[in-house]
């Protein structure tokens, strides 16, 4: 189905179980611990022996020699597979560094080898055995130092490094309130609960892996690359997926070296990345410097806009685009925005959670808290009076739906905004400074192809395939929502199988694209099934209603599973779509609110309260939708209170690779969490009228404790994460 | 190799075991009892909690060799897919996870935080470490505390414990 | 992990025996840090001795009105205990503050005290760390070092020890009971129980090979107003940035102890006298040698608001 209009009334417009607070489907395996993880299938072939990988110990170098002796004669040892006995080997196209490295070495804990053994007990103590001697090389580990060797990058899926509007320079020059302020955001890690994992097993020249991954096609195409195979032989088989937040978009070390272990040791092969390893082996999400220049006019009209960011990677990796928010959010008619990378050795920088527009709000929103004060308006006020309508770069192209003023608006009086002291440091509650804070939330709304296959047999139960995943997005159940909607069966009679590279190819899930385009993807295989439907009973299909597990067409009525009869009906179909995203500018908005307590002796930091407004298209399934808002602002939290890997900039890595060293939010910091949706649908997106959602809690939220804290202190800390040694010196005095 | 045998979920298992099996790898590769997680097998994530005579503990921090006769109860022992425990369901129903993972942890954690309550331990946030500790949603966060949750279901999360637990709580602040 | 051998203890004085005469024998109780350790092959025992079967789980009244705690009474179990609740809060609040409950249901009195300090670079075996692999180097040095000691440490290491409970002994003064090899029984005070650092920071404490901590004893109780506070970004389960351990008695005197500044729980009895006039004096002489890097130079004004709010929270 190409989706080349905005869509019409449809099935799903009738809202019987689209729309509803379902309770996930997959809930019951979930709590139970029936639901099966990648390292988890002992049911699925026998005879797993285990891998175990050794990283590499230096950043940047070359492998002088690597001696296995003592391992290979270490007790259960099957195999040790290294770059000089795998064979050659290719790099997929999501990757930036070899999954496995030598002899040269890219990077700090990049895998090395990986030894087999038959318990996992002696494969990590066999992996210790493995000892290497390296020639480092010097490498380049500072952002700050590399900066102004930073170079244009190649245009990405954020669009060209620059883009420019009017004048820039000299709006600027000539605006009455003039604001340039530089920020910094550090790199960080998805830290999902479930490291990378994955079981191979080979039948001949055919490879089946089971993994956690989001992007099954991406993974399928890129291992049957790295392994020089044809992609017709290799299958991923990923139902359950412990967190991914863009750290599982990619083949990563797990699956090749299972794959690669098992060839060698001649049996099938699981591998786990043990959680110190992670956060050096896998991605992260760069850090950025990012400057900000504003020039607006005394009654607070922007009239220049600059957004710059620099970011670094390894040679042929890309930027942070960090400034593409500001492509859009705000009216100017002068604008401009570049992004610069730096080549670093650090570990690859890639996708986290909402990449570029969750630093980019970081910045951005504190930014305009500033200038909302320099011009000594309410910042809710100054949005308002810089909202826009159209594409400010091209300002033909209207927004699909934009309800930014309304998301504000509405936060403003669920939260109390008109009782916030504009005055920062005057509200005390005991030892606790007390300070509220407002940022917009923007995220766009991306299109994907995405194809699924609807069977339906003759007990009228309905079984959809498609290989989307489900990372704790709630894809089982808002798919089964939309067959529901669409076949007239009650979800019961829905099974749904995903995460599986036999089955279409789907969106997968990422860049808060998953749920509407999939959900689409399944739409459109369900039209084509009411249609065959319909041809097998001989109804007008145009005619046809599907209710209660029945087609009815004027007087006639029959059920599904007579329709089905004892062979079945099969559907299939994509999703296409043609330049609806292009004539429209489609972007999900928000807007958060934040109450922060700060102990006023110790600048100790704490969340009392948070809100968020969201206008993103239909909410498929407000439960659900809610998780992911609500996951999105703690993960937010942490952004912006306590993340950060520290590069150690002399040996080349990040120091804090583990969960105790790394901290992200606990229970404890995490106040209880509002949400509302407005009622919004946006047929201009898709038929399910739906957008992301995923990923629109996370951007913005970190400006909002930001400026919840500058209004409780007084202190504006424009470095995150904004930690009490960045205030404990500025803190006002103690009444 | 040692033999050791645990009475999981009621039911006494002998192994026999290399020393250096952790506890939640004595359930997880042996045992296939993979309800229990394994998120970081250090002690910092709180994935891997089960219930040891009684109390809550993490698996990966204890060798299986250390726990003859022990009782465990892991989340398979809580409760199946068609005879939720009453904690499993308050999840469902206040969509208390998102990926999964970390969920049998939280659960275990959450049965046990009430027990743990209900005997009087106190905890960080407890205001009078003589009273008998009250069942707060702050008092909940902080016990919780250690079972990270990186999908961040928190919020959810308390919902449901206070459901189970059957009492209104009162707001604590920061 | 390294494999070992195992064997269950029978009695304390057994056990200590035993672990004289295996090489590379090391005792384990809850576990919490040493496997942690062994998996990353930063402690690698050839033979553990099990030793949560020995009785010494109970919390008893001594003849003097103090307590005598079993090394393997739990953080849990002490931190509930009604008598520490009452008369020594500071101790309860300190075990409450650390951990999470799981590790708290583990974590022994004796291993609390015995904690490895949590320096990123002794955790990873590719750095050096003079701790881990004596006269190897101190990567922290230069490196990453928000979280270490600002004082009482040396050119050789600059790592903090990780407890929450051992600032509230040092601060009760604590007298550590052990068992030796040879038979004979030992009372070390906690003051002289942490070695500074100085060249050789892998020397942690006082005890000798196979020596066997079997109990912690208090002193009758010291009234007073207990405050344990913790300061750290996250609001649970994460290791003090810095931490104040106080007894505050109603003329303004008594003792303090701070975390997460030394090698040791630090504490100054000289520095106690200066508590009447309040954080200021108090803290220039527990930090007037601090030797603060760039990183973590904060931990001084710190320190000094931090016991500055706890002395105003005694004053009521």
């Amino acid at each position: 189905m190409k989706f080349e209009h905005p869509a019409k009334l449809n099935p799903i417009d009738d809202l019987k179980v689209i729309g509803q607070p379902t309770d996930r489907i997959d809930g019951p395996l979930k709590t139970t611990g029936t639901a099966p993880y990648a390292y988890e299938r002992h049911d699925v072939v026998a005879n797993q022996a285990y891998g175990y990988v050794v990283g590499a110990a230096i950043a940047k170098g070359r492998i002088a020699s690597i001696d296995l002796n003592d391992a290979k004669a270490a007790p259960g040892v099957l195999a040790i597979v290294t770059a000089e006995n795998a064979g050659k080997l290719g790099k997929g196209n999501f990757n930036t560094a070899k999954l496995l490295g030598g002899p040269i070495v890219e990077h700090y804990h990049q895998a090395i080898a990986l030894v087999v053994a038959d318990t996992f007990e002696q494969a990590r103590a066999a992996a210790a055995l493995v000892r290497v001697n390296y020639t480092p090389a010097n490498g380049a580990y500072d952002l700050a130092a590399a900066k102004n060797s930073a170079i244009k990058s190649e245009p990405s899926f954020g669009g060209p490094a620059d883009t420019a509007t009017g004048n820039f320079a000299k709006a600027f020059a000539g605006a009455p309130i003039k604001f340039d302020e530089t920020y910094t955001t550090p790199d960080h890690s998805h830290a999902m609960m479930e490291p990378h994992a994955s079981i191979a097993a080979w039948e001949g020249n055919k490879l089946t892996l089971w993994t956690s991954n989001q992007m099954i096609d991406w993974g399928t195409s890129d291992l049957a690359l790295t392994l020089g195979i044809a992609k017709k032989n290799v299958r991923l088989i990923s139902p359950f997926i412990g967190g991914g937040f863009g750290g599982k978009l990619f083949l990563r070390s797990d699956a090749l070296l299972a794959a690669l272990g098992a060839r060698a040791a001649k049996r099938p092969v699981k591998v786990a990345l043990p959680r110190p390893f992670i956060f050096n082996n896998t991605t992260h999400r760069p850090a950025t410097i990012q400057r900000i220049r504003i020039g607006a006019t005394a009654d607070g009209k922007i009239t220049a806009i600059a957004h710059e960011s620099w970011s670094g990677d390894l040679p042929s990796g890309g930027p942070e685009i960090a400034v593409t928010q500001t492509r859009l959010l705000y009216a100017g008619a002068n604008r401009m925005t570049a992004m610069r990378l730096a080549t670093l050795d650090l570990p690859e920088g890639n996708a986290m959670r909402a990449p570029g527009e969750a630093p980019g709000m970081m910045a951005l929103e504190i930014a305009i808290d500033e200038v909302a004060e320099k011009l000594n308006l309410d910042p809710i006020e100054f949005r308002l009076l810089n909202d826009t309508d159209v594409d400010p770069e091209h300002p033909k192209r209207r927004f699909s739906q934009r309800n930014l003023a309304e998301c504000l608006r509405l936060g403003a009086d669920r939260f109390g905004w008109n009782k916030r002291n504009p005055l920062p440091a005057k509200t005390r509650d005991g030892r606790w400074l007390i300070g509220v804070g407002v940022a917009a939330a923007f995220r766009n709304n991306l299109l994907v192809p995405s194809a699924a296959r609807v069977r339906l047999d003759n007990r009228g139960m309905v079984t959809v395939e498609t290989d989307m995943t489900d990372i704790g997005t709630g894809s089982y159940t808002i798919i089964a929502q939309t067959v529901a909607e669409m076949m007239g069966v009650p979800l019961e009679n829905v099974v749904v199988r995903l995460g599986d590279s036999a089955f279409p190819v789907s969106c997968g899930s990422g860049g808060q694209f998953g749920a509407n385009n999939s959900t689409s993807g399944v739409y459109a295989a369900c039209v084509k099934l009411r249609e065959a439907v319909a041809q097998k009973l001989g109804f007008n299909s145009a005619d046809a209603i599907f209710a209660e597990g029945q087609v009815r067409a004027g007087n006639r009525s029959a059920t599904l599973a007579e329709a089905a009869g004892a062979n079945g009906l099969v559907a299939e179909d994509t999703i296409e779509y043609g330049d609806l995203d292009k004539t429209y500018q489609q972007s999900t908005f928000g807007a958060h609110f934040v109450e922060v307590a700060v102990d006023a002796a110790t600048a100790e930091i704490r969340l009392r309260r948070m809100l968020s407004v969201c206008a993103a298209g239909r909410i498929l399934n407000p439960k659900s939708a809610r998780s992911q808002v609500i996951g999105a602002m703690t993960m937010g939290a942490g952004a912006a209170l306590m993340e950060e890997l520290v590069v150690d900039k002399r040996r080349g890595f990040f120091v804090n690779h583990d969960l105790a060293g790394y901290e992200v939010p606990v229970h404890a910091d995490i106040p209880h969490q509002d949400v509302i949706f407005l009622d919004e649908i946006d047929p201009i997106s898709s038929p399910m009228k739906a957008k992301g959602v995923g990923e629109l809690g996370i951007c913005g939220v970190g400006a909002a404790v930001a400026n919840a804290i500058y209004n409780a202190t007084g202190v504006r800390v424009r470095s995150y994460p904004i930690t009490l040694d960045k205030l404990i010196d500025r803190l006002p005095d103690i009444g | 190799m040692t033999t050791v045998t645990l009475v999981v979920n009621e039911k006494a298992r002998t192994l026999e075991l290399d020393t250096r099996t952790t506890l939640l790898d004595a359930l997880r590769e042996h045992l296939h009892l993979t309800g229990t997680k394994k998120g970081c097998d250090h002690g910092q994530c709180g994935a891997c909690t089960v219930i040891l005579n009684g109390r809550r503990i993490n698996s990966c921090m204890s060798l299986a060799v250390m726990h003859e006769g022990d009782r465990i109860t892991t989340i398979e022992g809580l409760g199946s897919p068609d005879h939720l425990h009453p904690m499993q369901a308050a999840f469902v129903k206040h969509d208390g996870y998102q990926c999964g993972y970390c969920t049998p942890g939280q659960i275990c954690s959450a049965v046990a935080v009430l027990d743990e309550i209900k005997a009087g331990v106190p905890s960080h946030v407890s205001d009078d470490l003589n009273a008998r500790p009250q069942l707060t949603d702050g008092e909940l966060r902080e016990r919780m505390s250690g079972n990270i949750c990186r999908c961040g279901a928190y919020s959810n999360i308390v919902d449901a414990i206070i459901e189970v637990a059957g009492v209104q709580v009162s707001g604590a602040k920061a | 992990m390294k494999s070992f051998t195992y064997e269950r203890a029978r009695a304390p004085a057994e056990a200590a025996a035993a672990a004289a005469h295996v090489a590379g024998a090391k005792f384990i109780a809850g576990g919490t840090n040493l496997l942690d350790l062994m998996k990353l092959q930063i402690e690698t025992p050839a033979h553990l001795i099990d030793i949560n079967g020995l009785a010494l789980d109970r919390i008893e009244a001594t003849a003097d009105g103090g307590l005598r705690i079993g090394a393997l009474v739990r953080n849990t179990d002490l931190a509930a205990d009604e008598r520490v609740r009452r008369d020594y809060g500071l101790l309860a609040r300190a075990l409450l503050a650390g951990a999470s409950g799981q590790l708290r249901n583990r974590a022994t009195t004796a291993g609390n005290l015995l904690q490895r300090t949590r320096c990123p670079y002794f955790y990873d075996a590719n750095q050096p760390c003079n701790k881990r692999k004596p006269g190897s180097g101190c990567a922290a040095l230069e490196g990453f070092s928000r979280q270490h000691a600002v004082v009482g440490a040396s050119d050789a290491c600059i790592a903090t020890h990780p407890s929450d409970m051992a600032v509230a002994m040092m601060a009760l003064d604590a007298t550590i009971e052990t068992v030796r090899p040879d038979g004979p029984t030992h009372a070390i005070p906690i003051a002289d129980f942490y070695r500074p650092p100085g060249d050789t920071p892998h020397v942690e404490n006082a005890l000798t090979p196979g020596e066997l901590i079997t109990a912690v004893t208090l002193s009758k109780p010291l009234g007073g107003i207990h405050i344990y506070r913790k300061v750290r970004d996250r609001a649970s389960y994460a290791f003090a940035l810095v931490s104040v351990g106080a007894i505050v008695q109603r003329d303004g005197s008594g003792c303090v102890a701070l975390g997460g500044v030394a090698p040791k729980p630090w504490r100054i009895e000289a520095a106690e006298a200066e508590m009447p006039r309040g954080a200021k004096a108090v803290t220039a002489r527990l930090l007037g040698d601090a030797k603060p890097t760039r990183e973590n130079a904060f931990k001084l004004p710190l320190v000094e608001r931090a016991l500055g709010a706890v002395l105003a929270q005694a004053r009521g």
